[in-house]
């Protein structure tokens, strides 16, 4: 999520103690010169990722603070991960394996491409699953390992750090 | 400095073309076994005339005389262990390593089997004996991913090593994203070449790649690992239509290895990995990417296997023993 405030003296710093507190990660800290605004004012932006259930939390910890929000852009499900499943994804109920992941709510399925060759044949899928923050893609990859050593499926996934 | 060879198959073979072709290097050959037959001579052999013998007999000596007489005859500084590799018990070349330690006689090695199953009680054994234990050419080949470890990259922190440690899969994995071979199609093409074993399980299951990530980690780390501590999958089920959704992408799949110690990582498996990516070689290629604190991310490549260029890993180690131990005393 993005959050905007006013840089003034000791806004950031009352901003910045509360998201640590609340277990969020912060991404960036922004300065910007907005020169359309007339009066020249500046703003920060800080960028941060935190757990969806904690992010109600932490703005009413930050307002206590005496720091004014000027905008809250909040993008749910920031990660995207693609991984490759191999095996017999229909026949495994391929609901249910999407299912599990969706259940969570933190993470979901975003797109499925499934490539289904003669029948017997194993079928192939590209997944990709949305999550909040890395902890929860993280999360949401150990259950879809799960699932799929349950199932009998492959997965093959991107290494990490070099995700396309 | 006098080198005793143990094993006269491609890498035996090699080795003994380049101590001919080289005499400039300063090895000279004093004894050779193969399964059969031996050849000791103390005052040297030569290396040609031992590749003919071989060639025309089968053997490389009189029968009679086997591995255990060359080890125990002492007429070396240098045991160089090429048997073939068992991943299991690491055997026969584990006694022949251990009995040329404890007699206090240098060894370098190509064969994983016995560094693999032994790493900490190998290099012990030479620590007591005061004599090196080297055995670049059991990883990646003729890249000196070993050297670059040890010395190269020497005060460095490591944080992780990933890499294509088996060319059989990456030539496999090659051909069928290239041309859309299916699995089996590129199996029978890597098996007409040459790339692929009789029977290729070791390879394409991963076990191989583990074998060599194993003594990769005990290398850098001293983990202390072995075989069973890595998570492997092979690349046996993979689908033509995997690397195409890959590929659509601009991805693809390669077989990694991949050591995070911080995050008890050992995994060897099918991987997709962007296009531009160092790890994405082409065909029998290795290659090793090393995360250091200092040096940053140092990534070596180079040919895997081959006679010839597994040879020059065995004489980078013999001249790394004799540069330390023997002329300088
Ligand atoms: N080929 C490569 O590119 C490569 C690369 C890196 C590492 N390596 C490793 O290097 C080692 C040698 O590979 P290679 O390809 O040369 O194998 P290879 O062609 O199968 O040759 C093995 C040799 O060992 C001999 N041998 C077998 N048992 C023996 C015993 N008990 N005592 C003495 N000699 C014995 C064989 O004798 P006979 O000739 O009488 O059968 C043969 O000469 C293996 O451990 C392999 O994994 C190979």
């Amino acid at each position: 999520m993005k959050l905007e405030m006013k840089d003034s003296p000791g806004q950031l710093v009352a901003a910045l103690t509360p998201i640590s507190e609340y277990g969020g990660n912060i991404i960036a800290v922004i300065h910007q010169r907005e020169p359309e605004s007339p009066s020249d004012t500046l703003g920060v932006q800080i960028v941060l990722e935190i757990a969806q259930e904690r992010l109600d939390a932490l703005v009413a910890a930050i307002k206590v603070q005496g720091v004014s929000i000027l905008r809250l852009g909040e993008e749910r499900l920031l990660y995207r991960q693609s991984v490759i499943m191999i095996g017999h994804l229909i026949h495994t109920d391929i609901g249910d394996t999407i299912g599990r992941i969706d259940a969570t709510g933190f993470a979901e399925v975003a797109e499925l491409n499934v490539h289904m060759p003669a029948i017997a044949e194993p079928s192939t899928a590209l997944i990709t699953i949305k999550a909040t923050t890395r902890s929860e893609m993280g999360r949401a990859l150990d259950i879809l390992r799960s699932v799929a050593a349950e199932k009998g499926l492959l997965i093959v996934e991107p290494l990490a750090g070099a995700e396309a | 400095m006098r080198v005793a060879v143990l094993g006269l198959g491609a890498v035996g073979k090699g080795l003994l073309r380049m101590l001919a072709a080289k005499p400039e290097i300063g090895l000279v050959l004093t004894a050779v076994a193969d399964s059969s037959s031996a050849c000791i001579d103390p005052a040297g052999l030569d290396p040609a005339a031992i590749l003919d013998t071989k060639c025309v007999t089968g053997r490389c000596g009189p029968s009679g005389l086997t591995a255990s007489d060359v080890i125990d005859s002492g007429a070396y500084d240098v045991l160089v262990e090429l048997t073939p590799t068992n991943a299991v018990t690491g055997e026969p070349a584990l006694t022949h390593i251990r009995s040329a330690l404890e007699r206090g006689k240098h060894v370098v090695t190509s064969n994983k089997g016995p560094i693999a199953a032994d790493h900490a009680g190998l290099a012990a054994l030479a620590e007591d004996a005061g004599v090196a234990l080297r055995y670049e050419a059991t990883v990646g080949g003729a890249i000196p991913v070993i050297h670059a470890i040890r010395d190269g990259l020497a005060g460095n922190r490591f944080s992780s090593i990933t890499g294509v440690l088996n060319g059989t899969c990456n030539y496999i994995l090659t051909r069928m994203d290239d041309e859309g071979l299916t699995y089996e199609q590129a199996l029978a093409e890597a098996r007409e070449l040459g790339y692929a074993e009789a029977d290729p399980t070791y390879d394409v299951r991963g076990i191989d790649a583990a074998i060599k990530l194993v003594i990769l980690a005990n290398t850098c780390w001293n983990l202390g690992v072995t075989l069973d501590d890595i998570a492997i999958t092979g690349i046996d089920g993979l689908t033509v239509d995997a690397l195409r959704l890959a590929a659509d992408q601009d991805c693809t799949i390669r077989l990694i290895g991949e050591v995070v110690p911080a995050e008890n990582l050992l995994r060897v498996a099918p991987r997709v990995l962007p296009r531009n990516h160092p790890l994405v070689i082409e065909g029998t290629l290795n290659a090793v990417m090393l995360s250091t604190d200092m040096a940053g991310e140092v990534t070596l490549m180079g040919k895997g296997a081959g006679s010839v260029e597994t040879a020059s890993a065995l004489i980078g180690d013999l001249i790394a023993i004799r540069d330390r131990y023997v002329e300088c005393g």
